[in-house]
């Protein structure tokens, strides 16, 4: 049963496993486990990531090829959403329409770059993404009729998502039975299925090509695989993944704006939460999300009281400052490429 | 019983096949026309025109080097953006050391400051390539997934240690006296410092070009480009070689971010990250590894963007995507597209 659900690709690693199921049962009971809105919105967050980082590790774990446009995909979802609930109204139906329209915009897109740019080298991708998605963040600023510009979008969700509903007055181990708690368990619940579906799509024949494809395009190419093929497919499977991650983040936090969903430190925090977790798992994914976004929420405080306490000496507060975190982050991710390129999964299973 | 001779047939390139070796060439003068038509009004048009050779060229000049160091060693560097904010920040500070001069009257007195200025950021970026190169590009010869990475990570690392030492804001410096205002060209106004980027990017485009072709270095550089292997097996060392035009790029990189940052007379830490964009556009459409397309590309994308922000503000950006779009439809490897022996 667990086989079939994990589609037959075990953590291989008993540590890992014990961190996964802590995981797991932590983000199942976050709201029972930590009360409180602080720890619900982390929890949140961190299976929204989940699923943003494990879709993109489909890309650079499973596939081998770099793209810088995550985030616009990641925006694209977002967007749908909160632009259908602004013009149809704070309905479930308007949710559909916003993620039907976003996701098939993000296919689209996806399918566009990826039969212009991947037809030649993989490389090419990297910087045609770049170039593609700062254009498309750049839109998104100017169009403010639409996307509210720099601002954003603030609407309603359905009644039954807020804080103001009550399904009981019953109250579980002393948490109201309320709206937001229905809203975190509507994310948790597509976030898990999302992963598990992209769990079985990397362990099917599709996905075991793909990885043909990383090692040796040349070779898989002879066997008389399609690269460019495979590698476009893989690409919008990721986009479309995105999106679903940025439709859920749209619900959840109720705003939508640039700095959320498309900006260049988003997709910064993804690669560093692929390439600590661990590239080419899935279970990296969860590890790296988890670890990060939990250092993104308690680390900065950390460096404010380090920064506090070497005030007087010269330089080293700035390097320690708060504002001055992605410096350090930098320095971990380069580290990480090169003394770790497995990231923590990695290493768990090569340990065992 | 009829004989029927053989002719020997002389077979050259036809017109249209001729037409479709200099294609390339003709792109950037094809698009001013198509430029004027769309503008209308000529003196408007020259003003324009003219920005956007200064425009193309400067990016030219940061897009250069990074296209050669892919083309030599097959390294893509993302990190370049971090060489053209570090020789702002480099070149502004100087500049605002010798502020007795730059705010001179005198011609000679401005133009010793911003070269003095440029002097020191190329040397500065220049020292900063060589470091970047042992120390974060080295390990990773051969692997682009993990270069993309690494030079990723080095850039964000740039760009903190720029606010580190520079703090956070936004530096505004104004341009020295004699290279503010314009020339009035009959009705079309064309400011001086664009006639100064100009000048110094074609000079810079000529004097590259005849190292590359006239020279025993240039000879070399290009050997590797076609085959690197070969020219280790004759007795050359091509990492040393590689070296040289990693710094040269990057202080090359280090020249164009002082020149824009005057161009902008503001500068910030992720001017080099946001001009990475055109840079890499101008690359892929000139075809990775080619100078000669690089120049061609700089020009069209930077006569683009002024007669779109002239025509529609909101679509320059944009247009330029579209046009690198419609150049990979018509030839998937960019207009030069490097020939690799291997």
């Amino acid at each position: 049963m667990i086989d079939t659900l994990l589609s037959g690709d075990r953590p291989q690693s008993r540590t890992l496993a014990l961190l996964l199921i802590a995981i797991g049962l932590c983000l199942a009971f976050a709201p029972f486990l930590f009360p409180g809105t602080k720890p619900l919105d982390t929890a949140a967050r961190i299976c929204i990531f989940i699923v943003l980082v494990a879709s993109y590790d489909l890309l650079l774990g499973y596939t081998g090829i770099v793209s810088f446009a995550h985030t616009m995909f990641f925006g694209i979802g977002a967007y749908g959403v909160a632009l259908a609930l602004g013009s149809l109204g704070a309905s479930f139906v308007a949710i559909l329409v916003g993620v039907l329209a976003g996701t098939a915009l993000s296919c689209a897109l996806a399918l566009a770059i990826g039969l212009f740019s991947l037809r030649v080298k993989a490389i090419f991708f990297a910087m045609v993404t770049l170039a593609v998605a700062s254009a498309f963040a750049v839109l998104v600023s100017q169009l403010s009729s639409i996307t509210g510009g720099e601002d954003g979008l603030t609407y309603r969700i359905p009644r039954e998502l807020t804080p103001a509903f009550r399904l009981t007055d019953l109250r579980l181990f002393d948490v109201r039975i309320d709206g937001r708690l229905l809203a975190y368990y509507l994310v948790f619940l597509c976030a898990l299925v999302l992963f598990l579906v992209m769990l079985r799509i990397v362990n099917s024949p599709f996905g075991t090509t793909l990885k043909a494809v990383r090692d040796n395009a040349f070779r898989a190419e002879a066997i008389g695989y399609r690269v460019v093929l495979y590698r476009t497919t893989a690409t919008v499977l990721s986009a479309a993944m995105a999106s679903l991650a940025g439709a859920l983040l749209a619900i959840w936090i109720r705003y939508t704006g640039p700095a959320t969903t498309l900006s260049m430190e988003i997709m910064i925090d993804i690669l560093l939460m692929v390439v600590i977790g661990g590239m080419g798992t899935m279970y990296g994914a969860v590890i790296g999300a988890s670890l990060f976004i939990l250092a993104q929420t308690y680390l900065q405080s950390l460096m404010a009281s380090a920064e506090a306490a070497t005030r007087g000496l010269p330089l080293l507060p700035d390097l320690v400052a708060p504002e001055r975190w992605l410096l350090w982050l930098g320095t971990l991710f380069i580290l990480s490429v090169y003394f770790f390129p497995d990231g923590i999964v990695g290493r768990l299973r090569n340990r065992g | 019983m009829s004989e029927t001779a053989i002719r020997p047939r002389l077979v050259g390139p036809t017109a249209m096949e001729r037409l479709g070796k200099a294609a390339p060439l003709l792109l950037a003068p094809v698009l001013a026309l198509v430029g004027l038509v769309a503008v209308g009004d000529p003196s408007v048009w020259l003003t324009l025109t003219v920005a956007g050779l200064a425009m193309g060229l400067m990016i030219f000049i940061m897009a250069s080097g990074l296209t050669v160091v892919f083309g030599l060693m097959d390294v893509i560097n993302f990190g370049h953006g971090a060489f053209v904010s570090v020789g702002a920040f480099v070149g502004f500070t100087v500049l605002a050391w010798l502020s007795g001069w730059t705010q001179n009257p005198a011609v000679v007195l401005n133009l010793a400051a911003v070269f003095l200025a440029i002097l020191a950021s190329m040397a500065v970026t220049g020292a900063l390539g060589l470091a970047f190169e042992r120390v974060i590009v080295k390990p990773v010869y051969g692997h682009h997934l993990k270069q993309i990475l690494v030079t990723m990570g080095g850039l964000i690392v740039a760009q903190q240690l720029i606010h580190v030492v520079w703090g956070p804001d936004a530096i505004h410096v104004a341009r020295p006296p004699s290279l503010q205002g314009s020339f009035i060209v009959g009705e079309a106004a064309i400011e001086k410092y664009r006639m100064l980027a100009v000048a110094i990017g074609l000079v810079l485009f000529l004097a590259m070009r005849h190292v590359l072709r006239a020279t025993k270095l240039g000879l070399l550089v290009r050997a590797g480009v076609e085959n690197g292997e070969m020219v280790e097996a004759l007795g050359y060392r091509i990492n040393r070689l590689f070296l040289l035009v990693f710094m040269a790029g990057s202080a090359l990189a280090g020249l164009g971010g002082i020149m824009w940052g005057l161009y902008q007379e503001t500068i910030t830490a992720h001017m080099g990250s946001e001009i990475m964009v055109l840079v890499f556009v101008v690359v892929i459409i000139g075809g990775l590894g080619s100078i000669e397309g690089c120049f061609i590309g700089a020009l069209l994308v930077g006569l683009l963007a002024n007669y779109m922000a002239f025509l529609a503000p909101k679509a320059a950006l944009v247009s330029t995507i579209a046009l690198m779009v419609a150049i990979l439809m018509w030839r998937p490897q960019g207009l030069y597209p490097v020939v690799k022996a291997k």
